[in-house]
């Protein structure tokens, strides 16, 4: 009958596609994962790399899963099935080190990549919001300080806080707390900002008055997706604002403009010299022993910090790259060709 | 009403007496009943067409944004292959020419052609009016015929993402420079290369045959649809017979007990299952205790075929079911073991109905991104897979990377993916309706 045998050739398929299945093999393509900030230029360096070695080797496989995520994917050993870099928009922490180490990961080279802004920014022609990072405390946390008490936050409108800010209603879209933007923006902005009220009180409420987002709706988190904050932000007449990286600015200037934070415009000069105060650095983390086992990934740390990826004028800039001092770069890039481990 | 109408039995007389289907108030209710089953009939009407206006905003939203996506801005300019760029040793060495300054051919060919720009920036601008796969093409030509060495050629070469999105109307001129991805000089260049016919759009082949690019007028969805169809096929060859084998012992052999009572019960459990959860069981026990490599379609197949069995066994079961007994019965009269009774009589019958339970099945496991989530196919991947074991990504995953990318150009280009994602689901759909109205057997 037909049936029966197109089911034995299906039950066939089924059994020989599942039997060869090696534990482990020997990889050719170079394995990432980590930030989804610095997701954009790692794939952008690993499609030139493709590009340059075609033939020779293959792109590398580049996955988007969180700071936090590849570093737990990179620090679980050293063996083929494991990834080779960790992508990261902060610096590594002890506690994610000692795992490394104790799973048998011990050289591992640390190449800081260039910065990236942390953006607050609103709809273009919507009168241009200028603030300090006090005022963005006292707009987005949860409990603020007035007269020496420590009450829920009362600011409805930005001109609650300060006289001279807009009349508009206090509408921010953030990243959640997943994100490693959310880390870097309550470390940049709210840290800072409530520093002087907490002092004047208890320095031991520090965590609890900095860090904590407001919940009753001025501060909305809108996911993962920074394009959607983007198109939400675009459309608002009310002046709702948005918080992303640089790069969503970069590439929608006709759309949207950043706020001038403690008086310093969000723009690609400002973020490279560290005027803008809400830049952080950008990581890609190495893991010495796979270079030589997996084929290709000497050289596509090479590619990464060569001029023309990582420098002004490389092809990372575009991408929304912001590129390290001149001095700074020389020095990365001999750390990183000379795969030099960092300090345990 | 129907209290009215039993009434008491002297009320019920009088009514007799004056006809109780003439009366005004019978007239009143009998109004009010028609009028009762035109609003409910209005009701469906409602809804359906509340369903057809949001299906058709969709639909047209995605062509609107992706149609254009199907075409791409290319400039024709001549190109001197010249030996000193490309292959220095004049050996014609593979490796040398693959290795060779392609962008400097596009540079000299642009220094020509716009003699006056003579300032760094000016120059890093025309050039870069140009996609960053530009160069590539020019590879491509001389590897595929070397003998281009020495020659000058007219070449269509990919604009940059910027010039396609102006040449395509989604750069508005009239804002102002600095807040424009292209600056007034590069908009005068396009008006110029325009007006000479050296710059128009044309079909976007490479759309259909390349692999993924974070160069929005590079990217291909070939690379995901191989994906997919790997996937699909581990899914496939794993939950069919798989499914068919359960669905036939469980209505033709297994004893009714409490313990198959559970076994049903928790089939149907299953199916409702939410699929993320399936992705952390394929994480823990395909990736962590089986050692299969990550992003494998190998392991999303897996993981799809666990997500779809439950639903193809409660069809496939249903569609067995439906075989009428005397079939069975005649069967076993004329001296067929159970087995043949099985395999050569209730499985044909039943064979459209598996199949197009098997389909629809399928068709969901290829819309299906959460759990591959899980199991790392949301990856950055260019090359295109050549089997189950290598790293590959999907459809829908595809359309989800692009969606979250910064670039404008990808806005079309997000479109674009969820339409060919459309056209498979529609073509899966298509295939099973096609198979249930050819073999399906009335009696």
């Amino acid at each position: 009958m037909l049936f029966r045998s197109a089911l034995t050739v299906v039950a066939l398929a089924a059994v020989s596609l599942a039997a060869p299945v090696q534990a482990q093999q020997a990889r050719d393509q170079i394995r990432a994962a980590g930030s989804s900030t610095v997701f954009p230029f790692t794939t952008t360096v690993a499609e030139n790399f493709g590009r340059a070695y075609s033939g020779k080797f293959k792109s590398p496989i580049v996955e988007s899963i969180g700071t936090g995520g590849g570093f737990k994917e990179f620090c679980k050993g050293v063996g083929t099935q494991f990834t080779d870099i960790a992508n990261a928009s902060r610096a590594i922490n002890k506690s994610e080190l000692e795992d490394c180490t104790k799973k048998g990961v011990k050289e591992i080279t640390e190449i800081k990549i260039g910065f990236d802004g942390i953006v607050i920014a609103e709809k273009k022609g919507h009168g241009h919001l200028s603030v300090t990072r006090e005022q963005l405390w006292k707009a987005l946390a949860k409990e603020v300080v007035v007269d020496g008490k420590v009450v829920a936050n009362p600011y409805k409108t930005w001109s609650d806080i300060d006289a001279s800010l807009p009349k508009d209603k206090i509408e921010v879209y953030g990243p959640p707390p997943t994100s490693g933007t959310r880390d870097s923006f309550v470390e940049l902005v709210m840290d800072v900002g409530c520093k002087k009220a907490v002092e004047a009180i208890d320095k031991g409420m520090h965590k609890k008055l900095c860090g904590t987002m407001r919940e009753d709706g001025a501060f909305i988190e809108a996911g993962e997706n920074d394009n959607l904050i983007v198109q939400k932000i675009a459309t608002s007449n009310t002046g709702a604002l948005g918080v992303f990286g640089y790069s969503f600015l970069d590439q929608n200037a006709d759309k949207i403009e950043g706020s001038k934070v403690d008086g310093v415009e969000p723009t690609f000069d400002t973020i490279a010299s560290g005027k803008y105060p809400v830049a952080r650095p950008l990581f890609v983390y190495v893991k010495n022993a796979h270079v030589g086992t997996v084929p290709g990934l000497k050289e596509f740390i090479a590619e990464f910090v060569s001029e023309k990826a990582y420098g002004p004028n490389g092809y990372l800039g575009p991408k929304g790259l912001v590129s390290l001092p001149d001095a700074d770069r020389k020095a990365v890039r001999d750390q990183a060709t000379s795969l030099k481990p960092m300090m345990m | 009403m129907t209290e009215m109408a039993i009434g008491g039995p002297l009320e019920g007389e009088k009514r007799a007496a004056s006809g109780i289907h003439t009366s005004e108030a019978a007239k009143l209710r009998l109004k009010s009943r028609y009028s009762a089953e035109r609003r409910f009939k209005l009701y469906g009407i409602a809804a359906i067409v509340f369903a057809l206006a949001a299906l058709a905003t969709l639909l047209f939203t995605i062509l609107g944004n992706g149609v254009t996506a199907f075409q791409q801005t290319f400039v024709r300019i001549p190109i001197s292959f010249e030996a000193e760029a490309i292959d220095t040793s004049g050996k014609r060495d593979i490796d040398e020419l693959r290795r060779g300054d392609y962008a400097a051919l596009i540079r000299s060919s642009l220094s020509k052609q716009f003699p006056d720009v003579t300032d760094r920036l000016g120059q890093r601008q025309l050039f870069g009016m140009f996609s960053a796969g530009a160069p590539d093409q020019l590879r491509d030509m001389v590897l595929a015929e070397p003998g281009v060495i020495g020659q000058t050629r007219d070449v269509w070469l990919y604009a940059s993402s910027d010039v396609d999105m102006l040449n395509k109307g989604f750069i508005d001129r009239k804002t102002p420079e600095q807040s424009r991805r292209l600056s007034d000089r590069q908009i005068s260049w396009v008006d110029t290369l325009a007006s000479s016919k050296a710059i128009e759009k044309r079909f976007n082949a490479r759309f259909f045959t390349g692999g993924d690019s974070r160069e929005p007028e590079l990217v291909g969805v070939w690379g995901a649809v191989v994906g997919s169809f790997f996937t699909l096929m581990v899914c496939l060859s794993l939950s069919l017979p798989l499914g068919i084998m359960a669905a036939i012992y469980l209505e033709e052999f297994a004893p009714k007990n409490r313990f198959t009572e559970i076994i049903e019960v928790n089939i149907n459990n299953l199916a409702a299952v939410p699929s993320i959860v399936y992705g952390l069981l394929g994480l823990a026990v395909f990736i962590g205790f089986f050692g299969f490599p990550r992003s494998a379609p190998m392991v999303g197949g897996l993981v799809l075929a666990l997500m779809s069995l439950p639903v193809m066994i409660i069809a496939s079961r249903a569609s067995i079911r439906a075989v009428p007994p005397s079939i069975r019965e005649a069967a076993l009269g004329l001296g067929a073991s159970k087995v043949q009774t099985v395999l050569h009589h209730v499985l044909p019958l039943a064979m459209p109905g598996i199949l197009t339970g098997t389909i629809i099945a399928m068709a969901h496991a290829l819309g299906e991104t959460a759990p591959l989530l899980m199991i790392g196919m949301v990856a950055f991947l260019v090359d295109i897979p050549s089997g189950p074991l290598q790293a590959a990504t999907v459809l829908p995953v595809q359309v989800f990377m692009w969606a979250d990318s910064a670039e404008r150009g990808f806005v079309e280009k997000t479109s674009a993916g969820i339409m060919v994602l459309l056209v498979f689901l529609l073509a899966m759909n298509a295939l099973a309706i096609f198979l249930r109205k050819k073999f399906e057997r009335r009696w």
